[in-house]
C-alpha cells in the first residue's frame, strides 16, 4: 500500500509493503491533523501560539503539549542551547510568517511520526516507511533480508541523492536552507545559521534525530563530535565548500 | 559561553602558522597523482563563501596534519585535528572532547566519533525514500519523493 496524503502545508508518503487488513493511515492523519490543531505556528487558535500569548497556561495544555515541551527543553540543554523552540522570541529576529515565539516545529513533526508508527504497529504493520515532507520514518524491511534504503539528497542538486543509508528501524531527518531559505535560527545571534549546505542526523528516534540536525546547522561540523553517538544518533554535515563531514557510524549504514 | 563552530573555524584559520609543524609521511604525494585513499584531491569544487579552506596552502597536495589548540565552545574543552591536501580540508578528527559533563565524559571514554570527510558527489542509486530539508506542498510535486511515490 502506498498513500501519499497532504498535512502541515507539505506532503507526507506512506509505505507499507505488507498487506493489512485495515488501513491504519485515516486513523493516523486524523493524529497528524490533532498534532496540526495542538502546534501549528500558523493557527492562532493553536495551543502552543496561545501559550505562546499567555492565554493558555502550561498546566492546562494538553498532556501531547506538555510531554514535547518537556522534551524540548531536556534537548535545548542537551545541545548545548542549539536547539531552541524560543529563539522566535529574541529582540533580534525578524518576523516572518509562521514564525512564533515558541515553535516546536523542528521536533514535533518527527514526534508526532513516532507516535504514528506506534499506530501502525497496532494493526500489525511489521514492515514501514513513512516520509513527512523529508523526515524519514522506517519500521522492519521492506522485503526480507533487505534494509529500507534512504537516499539523502544532494544539496545542490535536487534530483540526485549524494548517499543512501541502509536503515530498518529509526529515523533519518535532514535540516538545509536549500528549500525553505535561511529557515533556521542561530539562538546564539537571533540570526539565520548559514554555516553548512545541509545536515543530516540518522537514530532510533525521528523527533531526536531531527532536533540534532538542526543543531549541525547551528554548530557546523564541529558539532558532529557532541552527538550523541552512545544513543545511537550519528550524523553528517555538508560544509559550504562541499565537503562532507560525518561521524564514523554513519559511515557504517551508508550502502556501498 | 562560546559556541561550537568557532572552534573548528578558529582552528583552521591557524593553519597559516601551524602548517610547517606535523606534516605528515605522505607528504611527498605529487600534485598530479593525488592519493587515491583521499578520494577528493580530485574534486573540482571550489571553496564558495567558506573560510574554511582558503588559509591552507594552496597549489599543493602535501597531506598536512595539523593538531589545533584547544578550544573551550559551549560544550567543553574541544581540540581538533584537521588534515589538509591540495590545500583541501579533507578530514576532521576530535582529539580531546568534552570532559565538563556526564554524557560528554562518555563519549571521551569511547573515543569519540571519528570525523571523516570526503567530497560531495551526486548519485542516483536504487532507493526506497529521501531525506531532505522539508518542502513544502507545492515543491513537493518537483522533489525525488514525488517521482518515487509516482515510480511504485
Amino acid at each position: 500500500m502506498r498513500r501519499v496524503e497532504e498535512v502541515w502545508g507539505t506532503a507526507v508518503s506512506f509505505d507499507v509493503p505488507d498487506a493489512v487488513g485495515s488501513d491504519p493511515v485515516d486513523e493516523v492523519m486524523r493524529w497528524f491533523q490533532r498534532v496540526d490543531s495542538l502546534f501549528s505556528t500558523w493557527r492562532v487558535d493553536s495551543e502552543i501560539c496561545r501559550i505562546a500569548r499567555g492565554e493558555l497556561a502550561l498546566d492546562d495544555a494538553s498532556p501531547e503539549v506538555r510531554e514535547v515541551l518537556t522534551t524540548c527543553a531536556e534537548l535545548c540543554e542537551a545541545t548545548g542551547g542549539c536547539f531552541d523552540i524560543a529563539v522566535g522570541a529574541r529582540p533580534e529576529v525578524v518576523p516572518r510568517p509562521g514564525l512564533g515565539p515558541l515553535d516546536p516545529s523542528g521536533f514535533v513533526k518527527g514526534w508526532a511520526l513516532e507516535r504514528a508508527a506506534i499506530m501502525f504497529a497496532l494493526h500489525g504493520v511489521r514492515s514501514l516507511m513513512v516520509n513527512a515532507g523529508g523526515d524519514v520514518l522506517v519500521r522492519g524491511e521492506p522485503e526480507p533480508g533487505h534494509a529500507w534504503r534512504v537516499g539523502v539528497r544532494h544539496p545542490t542538486r535536487s534530483d540526485s541523492t549524494m548517499a543512501v543509508l541502509e536503515v530498518t528501524d529509526g529515523g533519518v531527518a535532514t535540516s538545509a536552507p536549500y528549500e525553505r531559505g535561511d529557515h533556521i535560527l542561530d539562538p546564539a545571534t537571533g540570526q539565520p545559521a548559514v554555516g553548512v549546505l545541509s545536515a543530516t542526523v540518522v537514530g532510533p528516534d525521528l523527533g531526536i534525530a531531527d532536533a540534532w540536525a538542526t543543531t549541525l546547522v547551528v554548530a557546523g561540523p564541529a558539532g558532529l563530535t557532541t552527538l550523541p553517538t552512545e544513543e545511537g544518533y550519528e550524523g553528517l554535515v555538508v560544509t559550504l565548500d562541499e565537503e562532507v563531514i560525518s561521524t564514523a557510524g554513519f559511515n557504517e549504514l551508508v550502502a556501498t | 559561553m562560546r559556541r561550537a563552530a568557532p572552534a573548528i573555524a578558529a582552528t583552521v584559520a591557524g593553519l597559516g602558522l601551524l602548517s610547517q609543524f606535523n606534516t605528515a609521511p605522505d607528504s611527498t604525494t605529487p600534485a598530479a597523482e593525488p592519493a587515491p585513499s583521499s578520494g577528493t584531491a580530485t574534486t573540482t569544487a571550489a571553496p564558495k563563501r567558506a573560510a574554511t579552506t582558503t588559509t591552507a596552502p594552496t597549489g599543493s597536495a602535501a597531506r598536512k596534519t595539523v593538531d589545533g589548540p584547544v578550544e573551550t565552545n559551549r560544550f567543553g574543552d574541544v581540540q581538533v585535528e584537521v588534515i589538509v591536501q591540495g590545500g583541501k580540508l579533507i578530514d576532521v578528527k576530535a582529539l580531546a572532547l568534552p570532559n565538563d559533563r556526564e554524557r560528554s565524559a562518555a563519549i571521551s571514554d569511547e573515543a569519540g566519533p571519528i570525523l571523516r570527510s570526503e567530497a560531495l558527489k551526486a548519485q542516483n542509486a536504487n532507493i526506497d525514500t529521501v531525506s531532505g530539508a522539508t518542502y513544502t506542498s507545492e515543491s513537493y510535486a518537483r522533489s525525488l519523493q514525488a517521482a518515487l511515490d509516482k515510480a511504485k
